[in-house]
C-alpha cells in the first residue's frame, strides 16, 4: 500500500524562482531564506519519496474566471510550466502518475469531495518554485518524484473555508493509502506566508500570525480551522489565504508528525516567506 | 435594498478589496484581457495598439483609462484581480515592489524599506 512519509512547505514567490536561476544563494539578501533548504535536501535524499503530491494555486495560468474550479487535481502522464507573462523559463515535463491521480479522483469523489479532474493542466509558478526549491535542477534530478498537482482557488472569493482544506487533506490520505502498489508519497503545501499585492495596504505582513500558524499546524492544527476566512484575509493579507494549501497538507498527514526542520524570513520579494518540515509517524 | 451580491460575513479591510462575485463580473473583461497576456505574441500585439487591444476585450471606458493612465487603484476598482493585473505589469516590466509603490505613494525604495520594517 502507499505511505505518507511526510509534508513540507514552501512559499513559491517568483522572485525565488529568478534567484534559482541566477544562482543567489549566497547574496545577503537570499542566504536566510536558503539557508533553510539544507536540511529538507538531506531528508529527500534518505526517503527518496516515489511520488510528490504539489498542493498550491493556480495564478492564471492553469485556470481562468470562465471557470474556476475550487480544487482541481491533474490526472495526466506529464505537466509542463508555461509562459506566465513575465518570463519565467520553461521547463521540461515534471512526469506524472495518472493512475495514483485516478484513483485519488475516485476515492475522494465517493467520499463526497466533489473535485475538478485535469488531464491537461499548465502548472505555474507555484507548482514549479517549489519543486525547483526541493529537487535542485528539477526535473532534471535523480531524485524527482512522479508529480500530482492539485491547485485550489484563493484567486476569487468564495475560497475554501480553513476546516474544508484541513478535511480535504484527511480525505486525500485515505486515497492515498488505499492505493494498493508499495509507493512513498510526500505531500507538498506551497503558498504563503501572509502578504497583500494588492490595494493601499499592498505590503502588508503580519509575523505574529505567520508564527501563530507556524506554531499551531504540526501539533493542533484542528485550533487553526477557527480562523475565518476574512479573518485570514485581514490577518494573513489578501494574498495570505495561500495557507490553506498548507492546511491542505496538514490534513493528509495524519495525527502524529515530527518536525524536522522550520525557516522563517522577512521579507523575501513581498512576503512572510516559510519553509517547514513534518514526517509523519 | 438588500443586494444578494453582498455577504454577511464580509469585513471591511482598509485598503482591500475583496474579489468576490460583484468583482469577478464586473471586471471579466479586463481580467480576460490580461489574461491574454500570458502569450508573447498578445503581449507584442497589445504593446503595438493598446486602444485597438482594449477595445478588442471590451474594456469600458473606466477600465481604459486606468490602463493608459497606469493607476493600479484603479483598475482594482474597475474589477481588475492582482493575478492577471500581474501581466499586465509584466509588459511593463514592474516588479512587485514597483506595484506595491505605485498603490502606496511609495518609491519603489521606499516601498522595499517599508517590507524591511516589518522584518
Amino acid at each position: 500500500m502507499a505511505k505518507i512519509l511526510g509534508g513540507i512547505t514552501t512559499s513559491h514567490i517568483p522572485a525565488v524562482g529568478n534567484a534559482i536561476q541566477n544562482e543567489l544563494y549566497d547574496d545577503p539578501y537570499w542566504k536566510p531564506f536558503f539557508d533553510g533548504y539544507p536540511k529538507v535536501h538531506a531528508w529527500i535524499k534518505e526517503k527518496k519519496p516515489d511520488v510528490v503530491i504539489n498542493i498550491y494555486n493556480d495564478h492564471g495560468l492553469g485556470f481562468f474566471l470562465d471557470q474556476m474550479p475550487t480544487f482541481a487535481i491533474g490526472a495526466a502522464n506529464e505537466y509542463k510550466n508555461e509562459d506566465e507573462g513575465w518570463g519565467l523559463p520553461e521547463l521540461d515535463a515534471f512526469p506524472g502518475h495518472s493512475e495514483l491521480s485516478w484513483h485519488i479522483i475516485e476515492s475522494m469523489v465517493a467520499d463526497e469531495f466533489d473535485i475538478t479532474s485535469c488531464q491537461e493542466l499548465p502548472v505555474d509558478h507555484g507548482f514549479v518554485v517549489p519543486m525547483q526549491l526541493f529537487w535542485p535542477g528539477a526535473p532534471h534530478n535523480a531524485d524527482m518524484p512522479r508529480a500530482i498537482p492539485i491547485s485550489a482557488n484563493t484567486v476569487q472569493h468564495p475560497i475554501p473555508t480553513l476546516k474544508r482544506a484541513l478535511d480535504f487533506g484527511k480525505a486525500l490520505r485515505k486515497g492515498i493509502e488505499s492505493f494498493p502498489e508499495d509507493l512513498t508519497v510526500v505531500v507538498l503545501g506551497t503558498g504563503g506566508l501572509s502578504h497583500q499585492l494588492d490595494g493601499e495596504r499592498a505590503g502588508f505582513i503580519n509575523r505574529e500570525f505567520d508564527e501563530y500558524c507556524l506554531n499551531n499546524i504540526a501539533h493542533n492544527p484542528e485550533e487553526l480551522t477557527k480562523i475565518g476566512r476574512m479573518e485570514l484575509v485581514e490577518k494573513a493579507g489578501a494574498q495570505g489565504t495561500e495557507f490553506l494549501m498548507w492546511m491542505m497538507m496538514r490534513g493528509a498527514l495524519g495525527d502524529n508528525v515530527t518536525e524536522i526542520t522550520r525557516n522563517y524570513h522577512i521579507p523575501i520579494s513581498n512576503t512572510g516567506a516559510g519553509t517547514l518540515l513534518l514526517e509523519c509517524a | 435594498m438588500h443586494d444578494s451580491m453582498d455577504h454577511d460575513y464580509h469585513i471591511d479591510i482598509p485598503g482591500t478589496t475583496i474579489f468576490d462575485g460583484k468583482m469577478a463580473m464586473k471586471g471579466y473583461n479586463l481580467n480576460k484581457m490580461c489574461y491574454s497576456f500570458n502569450k508573447a505574441d498578445n503581449r507584442d500585439a497589445f504593446k503595438e495598439d493598446p486602444e485597438a487591444y482594449m477595445s478588442e476585450y471590451k474594456l469600458t471606458e473606466a477600465q481604459k483609462e486606468a490602463i493608459r493612465s497606469s493607476n493600479i487603484l484603479a483598475m482594482i476598482e474597475e474589477g481588475g484581480n492582482i493575478y492577471y493585473l500581474a501581466k499586465l505589469a509584466g509588459i511593463f516590466k514592474l516588479s512587485v515592489q514597483d506595484v506595491g509603490g505605485l498603490q502606496t505613494g511609495r518609491t519603489t525604495e521606499e516601498f522595499k524599506e517599508y517590507l524591511l520594517s516589518q522584518a
